[in-house]
């Protein structure tokens, strides 16, 4: 496959909302940038395009704002590799592109937790913002009996937006506890925005009952679910259903970022007040350094951007809004950290990773993520661990391992590419 | 850019507005599995964005595409497990 090349100042991975905030501000010195995204439009997850409904105020002025600008996108395109320093490598469904950049800034975004527990492997369980993210595509939901289940304030956004699109959603299953959500309640007092949002979602949420201290124990169905069973206290009782979206909050991408070296703590990326990782001229932005919602997505990007183009006056202006939602995004994340209870929900015959088949009972006399590996199979497929390897970490508090290239499957020739002239990036 | 297109999974024809994602297609065909498992199960997209590869099908003979991040386009071929 012919290799098609870019050239190009500032490369963004990314074009959620902290990827397109840096780009857009990136590009307003002058800097050429250019920002390749897996997803085929700019958006990420929260303004994915939706074939319905308009996007709201916000997602809208962004995404003007860097079509109107002369920041080039790319999308369909995962970046998989940097096969020597300053260039990343991605990969298309029919084309592989190798980008020549100065300065790196990662937006990788975060991905949902998922939890093992019997049944969670059939068709239609889902996680819960990847139902969202399918019906946004036009999976047509209306009259669907839904449970939403898992953690996190996702649960509520994605009932609030499939119950608009005319789902019917049984029950909303938070596993936290009620006296964790009074506290957030009370910390959102002093947030206007957020308590206005949160108020809203919980007019439309009428109706729907929302259970705290509550989890799915298991699903069942013979080609696809069909019932879920789910678990408050000492009650158990069965809810039938058309879909489970299930997921358990979400966790940082850092694969891209471990790969280029950069220092993880607590799972995500370690920026400094630029937003600099450990690695010079590598940035990192948004739910990648930290899981903290849209606002503060945005204004790391801007800061990011900026100070990518040696513009750091205007990025320190933004310090304090950053520290604000930092501050909202610690008590958030607090107060959905699971229980430890859930690590009771996988059976001996519960498909641990779902690549390769390998069962609870299997992993139970490993001792670590390497040996497992090598026994069973264990995060050896597909996805790369990117589903076993944080249920594993919670399961059994086993560390995965350094991530090494291509951080997607790729097809061979598009790890080792003939070559085609350099094309600069438009700007 | 046409407003719908056709393509074709497991040898039947379907129509979908242009810019829909091949996994929306099959589903809306009436598929809830796509896959099989190394175990024999059957599987279904499960992250709707591109991290767990549960929806892999074989697009235009390239097999184990993730079927969630390629967009219909005119008279592709579609084979999920059959
Ligand atoms: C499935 C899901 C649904 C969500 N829904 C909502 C919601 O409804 N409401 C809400 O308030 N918040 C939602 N969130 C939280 C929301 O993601 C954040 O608030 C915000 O969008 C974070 O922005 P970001 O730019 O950091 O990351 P994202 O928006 O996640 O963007 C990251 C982008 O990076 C791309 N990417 C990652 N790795 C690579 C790679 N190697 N190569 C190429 N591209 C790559 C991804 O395709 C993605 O487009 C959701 C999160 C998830 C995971
Ligand atoms: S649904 Fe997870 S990769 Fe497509």
């Amino acid at each position: 496959m012919i290799e098609q090349r870019y050239r190009t100042d500032i490369l963004v991975v990314g074009a959620g909302p902290a990827g397109v905030a840096a780009a857009f501000r990136a590009a307003e010195s002058g800097a050429r940038v250019l920002v390749v995204d897996d997803n085929p439009q700019c958006g990420g997850q929260i303004w994915r395009a939706d074939s319905k409904k308009a996007l709201d105020k916000d997602a809208t002025k962004w995404l003007d704002r860097i079509r109107d600008s002369s920041v080039k996108f790319l999308g369909g395109l995962k970046v998989f590799d940097r096969p020597e320093p300053g260039v990343m490598r991605a990969e298309g469904f029919d084309q592989v592109v190798a980008c020549r950049f100065e300065k790196l800034i990662l937006a990788t975004g975060a991905r949902e937790r998922f939890l093992p527990f019997p049944g969670w492997t059939l068709p239609n369980v889902t996680g819960s913002g990847g139902l969202q993210a399918l019906v946004k595509a036009g999976l047509p939901i209306e009259g669907k009996r839904i449970v939403v289940a898992g953690s996190g304030p996702l649960l509520l956004a994605v009932a609030g937006y499939l119950k608009e699109r005319g789902a019917k959603i049984q029950i909303i299953a938070e596993q936290t506890r009620r006296f964790d959500l009074v506290k957030l309640g009370l910390r959102l007092l002093k947030c206007p925005k957020k308590l206005q949002q949160a108020f809203d979602l919980k007019m439309k949420l009428q109706g729907i009952p929302y259970l705290t201290n509550c989890w799915p124990v298991s699903a069942s169905g013979r080609n696809a679910v069909e019932s879920v069973t789910l678990q408050q206290g000492p009650k158990e009782w069965a809810v039938s259903c058309d879909y489970l979206a299930c997921g358990f909050h979400l966790l940082p991408n850092t694969e891209l970022a471990e790969l280029l070296g950069c220092r993880i703590e607590k799972g995500s990326v370690w920026v400094d007040e630029f937003q600099e990782t450990s690695v010079q001229g590598l940035y990192c932005v948004g739910e990648s350094c930290g899981v903290g919602g849209l606002e503060l997505a945005l204004v790391e990007g801007e800061v990011a951007g900026w100070a990518a183009t040696n513009l750091k006056e205007k990025a320190r202006e933004r310090f304090s809004e950053r520290r604000k939602w930092r501050g909202f995004a610690a008590g958030l994340n607090r107060a959905f950290e699971l229980r430890r209870e859930l690590k009771k929900l996988p059976t001996p015959e519960t498909f641990i990773c779902r690549c390769e088949d390998v069962p609870f009972s299997r992993l139970q006399s490993e001792h670590s993520w390497r040996s497992a590996k090598l026994q069973t199979r264990c995060g050896m497929g597909p996805c790369q661990g990117r589903v076993c390897g944080p249920a594993t970490e919670f399961l059994f508090g086993w560390k995965t391992e350094s991530v090494r290239p291509p951080v997607f499957p790729v097809r061979l020739g598009s790890f080792v590419p003939s070559s085609a002239g350099d094309a600069p990036a438009e700007s | 850019m046409p407003e719908f297109v056709t393509i074709w999974i497991n040898g039947s024809a379907v129509r979908v507005p242009a810019g829909t994602p091949v996994s929306i297609a099959v589903l809306m065909a009436g598929h809830s599995e796509f896959r099989r498992s190394v175990s024999g199960e059957p599987r279904g997209p499960l992250c709707g964005m591109g991290i767990c590869m549960e929806c892999r099908v074989q697009i235009d003979n390239q097999a184990h595409c993730r079927s969630c991040q390629i967009l219909c386009q005119e008279g592709m071929t579609v084979r999920t497990h059959d």
